[in-house]
């Protein structure tokens, strides 16, 4: 709970005992006689909740019902009928919003994975437009200082980027969450956004050519990091031919196979490849029957030969290659 | 240059594995008694702590005060999973509870007197039907229902969750899965979902919660299983699907929600249903990987309704593109009839047909995070070092029966013991995967609103 949250509740005074809501009857919660999953809710909480019913009920939007959705989100921010409500008294109101991000920000610092409060920022942010998208930014940016990975605020993020705008800096900023560290998925799948939807970089094809790069400098430092494989493949989503026509695909493969290690992902797009009438070299071939625990494959053909090693050192998986080998497309 | 110290996500995931790897050492090292009662479920602990969560919770589930009907799912699916149900009154009071959460211009809020939500109408529409019987099923508005859904849907094809709430593709499947199990879908609901719903598949196989989202595992159980309801399914990449989601589970054991975070028992159903579903997706899939047809081995369940104009030819478009962005008019010309029978028969058919491929992930290896990582004395977790919740229990529970079932040719057939770790009294009830319901209730469910 905030240092804030805690402080309204410790000098709270009882809503009862305010003159401004003296003329209101507040409304308990219809629970019936026999209730399951009965919270027992503190004092406070009810006395907030029964307060928050009767304006609601009487969709009353005015200051105080501002102020009371104020405290009874401090109770529990994943209440979306306060959220909601709030919402339509903020448009009554016609309220400053620049206040109302302060606000959240203040919730989100206690609980930053919560829909309904990103949800709001949203909303707030879309009302403000394009003058906020910096500070929307750096809001995000803060969060991932905690919490590299953190789903809302990255879906957050992407909103903001495309409803209004910063897009200079992004590509950049990828490439520093990932020098920090490289397994960060969610920095990959955020390059992958920019990369693909930025309206300054050009598109998949204008970047295609140094991403491959950027990503198989990562895959050879790390073979074992699945990001930048998939990062690699998703480059070419949708057209294998060409992610075999690239020459550094294969020779990347090649490269990690040959060092014998870590190399189940490489084996992984192989076979991706081979599925695809992919023509290997006898560099790979080699590397290939290297790796297999037969020094002489009984399996003639190239994709059984990589589900066996696959079964074998990547166990975990062994009923996937398993069935692998038995969808094999024809081969002409 | 090579970096020499561990990132963040290298030592988390250290961190915890080896955690793991030390518990599997400890119950390793065990005399052979004390080492087989680890891997017994304790049924009856985990019984009494659900029915005494639904009877009473502390204060400290204020947090979850918008959440109650989900309460009433993760538990009342956690003890059907059991194969228990609690009494009669019990029963009684969860169906009145619920129908105080109920809108009377449909759908059901968080709790009384709250404004309807498609996540706890999912929650509350599951609940019914796992407690069953003509009074909880009738309790339902469908009509009523039907309108809260449609007042949900979004142009852009899928659903936002609340009045004013958040589109995503949780909104999607809940709207879906609650049209389907009650024999109200129809076209106006599924306009466009399918649109939303491909949108949403990323480059790495798996299905994020909006468009350019990371892929993630609850998601992409959403995702798959809304568009087997609306028969849609081939639309999706699935070869690319189905190797991402057997990417996710680690040298834990256990299932991870994304690509390089931590394992986390709930992950057990969201990924592991994942892969219950793709094994009743043969034809499709291997259809996808460009394989000559092989259909006299099974036979697609979903083609199986009255729209075989439109639908059948699915499976015959042979080796084309999967993720095919072009949005091809489902069922068109027919939005003034009543399309009822054919798609809302997905989910019954589905759960029909033959399972035409084995497991794809490993599920020996699942319950084994599951029974001595994920189970508590009572409850289960997330993973070692964190504390049992409700959600935890009924997803984790989910996934072992996912697991213990992933090895039967049909529906209605019972696992053979080496499919079940630990005693075979450990055995679960079987669920719909699509639905996350126990399998007798659905069938009930089906009867029941087939009817009517």
């Amino acid at each position: 709970m905030s240092e804030q949250a805690v402080e309204e509740e410790s000098g709270r005074i009882p809503i009862s005992q305010r003159p401004e809501w003296a003329d209101v009857r507040p409304v308990p919660q219809d629970d019936g006689p026999n209730p399951v999953v009965p919270i027992a809710y503190t004092d406070d909480f009810s006395e907030t909740m029964d307060y928050f019913r009767a304006v609601y009920l009487a969709d009353e939007r005015s200051t105080r019902a501002l102020q009371l959705t104020k405290e009874a989100i401090y109770l529990n921010s994943g209440n979306y009928t306060v959220w909601q409500f709030r919402r339509l008294i903020l448009e009554a109101l016609n309220v400053d919003l620049r206040e109302e991000l302060h606000f959240v920000e203040q919730i989100t610092r206690d609980n930053s994975k919560n829909y309904q409060i990103w949800h709001h920022r949203r909303w707030v942010a879309e009302k403000l437009g394009t003058h906020v998208a910096t500070q929307e930014l750096e809001f995000t940016r803060e969060i991932f200082s905690q919490d590299a990975k953190n789903y809302h605020a990255w879906s957050h993020r992407q909103w903001v980027l495309q409803a209004l705008g910063g897009w200079e800096d992004e590509l950049a900023y990828c490439d520093e969450l990932l020098e920090d560290d490289i397994f960060n998925n969610s920095a990959w799948n955020q390059r992958y956004f920019v990369v693909t939807r930025s309206p300054i970089l050009g598109g998949l094809e204008a970047m295609r050519d140094s991403e491959v790069a950027y990503a198989i400098k990562a895959i050879l430092t790390k073979p074992e990091n699945e990001s930048p494989w998939r990062y690699l493949r998703g480059l070419y989503k949708n057209d294998v031919k060409s992610l075999g026509n690239d020459p550094r695909v294969g020779s990347v493969c090649l490269d990690v196979l040959m060092d014998k290690r870590d190399y189940v992902h490489a084996l992984n797009m192989v076979l991706d490849l081979l599925c695809h009438h992919y023509q290997p070299s006898n560099e790979l071939k080699n590397a290939i029957d290297a790796l297999s625990p037969d020094p002489t494959p009984s399996d003639s053909d190239l994709i059984q030969r990589v589900c066996s090693i696959l079964q074998l050192v990547d166990p975990i998986r062994a009923n996937y290659w398993e069935w692998r080998k038995t969808t094999v497309p024809a081969q002409d | 240059m090579e970096n020499m110290s561990a990132t963040k996500t290298q030592e988390e995931q250290w961190m915890v594995q080896n955690q793991v790897f030390r518990i599997y050492d400890l119950v390793c090292q065990l005399p052979p008694h004390a080492q087989s009662v680890n891997f017994e479920l304790r049924r009856d602990n985990h019984i009494e702590y659900l029915i005494k969560s639904l009877k009473q919770l502390g204060p400290n589930f204020a947090v979850l005060d918008a959440n109650r009907p989900w309460l009433c799912y993760w538990i009342i699916h956690s003890i059907a999973l059991l194969g228990d149900c609690v009494d009669d009154k019990l029963e009684n009071d969860v169906i009145e509870f619920l129908q105080r959460c109920q809108d009377p211009n449909g759908g059901y809020g968080g709790g009384p007197g709250q404004m309807p939500h498609l996540a706890t109408t999912y929650a509350a529409i599951n609940t019914l039907i796992t407690v069953g019987g003509h009074k909880s099923l009738s309790s339902i508005n469908r009509e009523k229902l039907y309108d809260f859904l449609l007042r949900m849907k979004d142009t852009s094809g899928g659903f936002r969750m609340h009045d004013g709430g958040e589109v995503d593709v949780r909104a999607c499947y809940t709207a879906i899965s609650v049209a389907g199990v009650l024999n109200i879908l129809d076209d106006r609901l599924i306009q466009n979902a399918g649109d939303y719903i491909v949108s949403c598949q990323t480059y790495e196989g798996g299905i994020a919660g909006e468009p350019g989202s990371e892929a993630h595992g609850g998601y992409t159980f959403c995702g798959l299983a809304a568009m087997v309801l609306i028969n849609e399914v081939n639309r999706l990449d699935l070869p690319a699907l189905t190797n991402w989601v057997v990417f996710r589970q680690g040298v834990e054991c256990g299932f991870q929600g994304r690509t390089n975070k931590l394992v986390d028992g709930c992950y057990s159903f969201w990924q592991g249903g994942v892969a219950a579903i793709i094994q009743r997706l043969r034809l499709v899939v291997s259809e996808q990987m460009g394989l000559p047809n092989t259909s006299n081995f099974d036979s697609r369940t979903e083609s199986d309704n009255d729209s075989s104009d439109s639908d059948g030819d699915q499976s015959s478009e042979g080796a084309s593109s999967p993720a095919n962005d072009s949005c091809q008019p489902i069922q068109k010309g027919k939005s003034n009839d009543s399309p009822r029978i054919g798609v809302n028969n997905n989910g019954y058919n589905f759960i029909r047909g033959p399972i035409g491929m084995r497991p794809i992930f490993n599920s020996m290896a699942l319950q084994q995070y599951i029974l001595l990582c994920s189970q508590e004395e009572a409850g289960f977790r997330d993973k070692p070092g964190k504390r049992r919740d409700h959600y935890h229990t009924c997803y984790v529970l989910s996934g072992l029966s996912i697991c213990q079932y992933s090895n039967i040719k049909e529906a209605d057939s019972p696992p053979l013991p080496r499919d079940v770790m630990g005693p075979y009294s450990n055995l679960l009830e079987p669920v719909h995967p699509l639905y996350n319901i126990v399998l007798d209730k659905f069938y009930e469910a089906y009867e029941f609103f087939a009817r009517s």
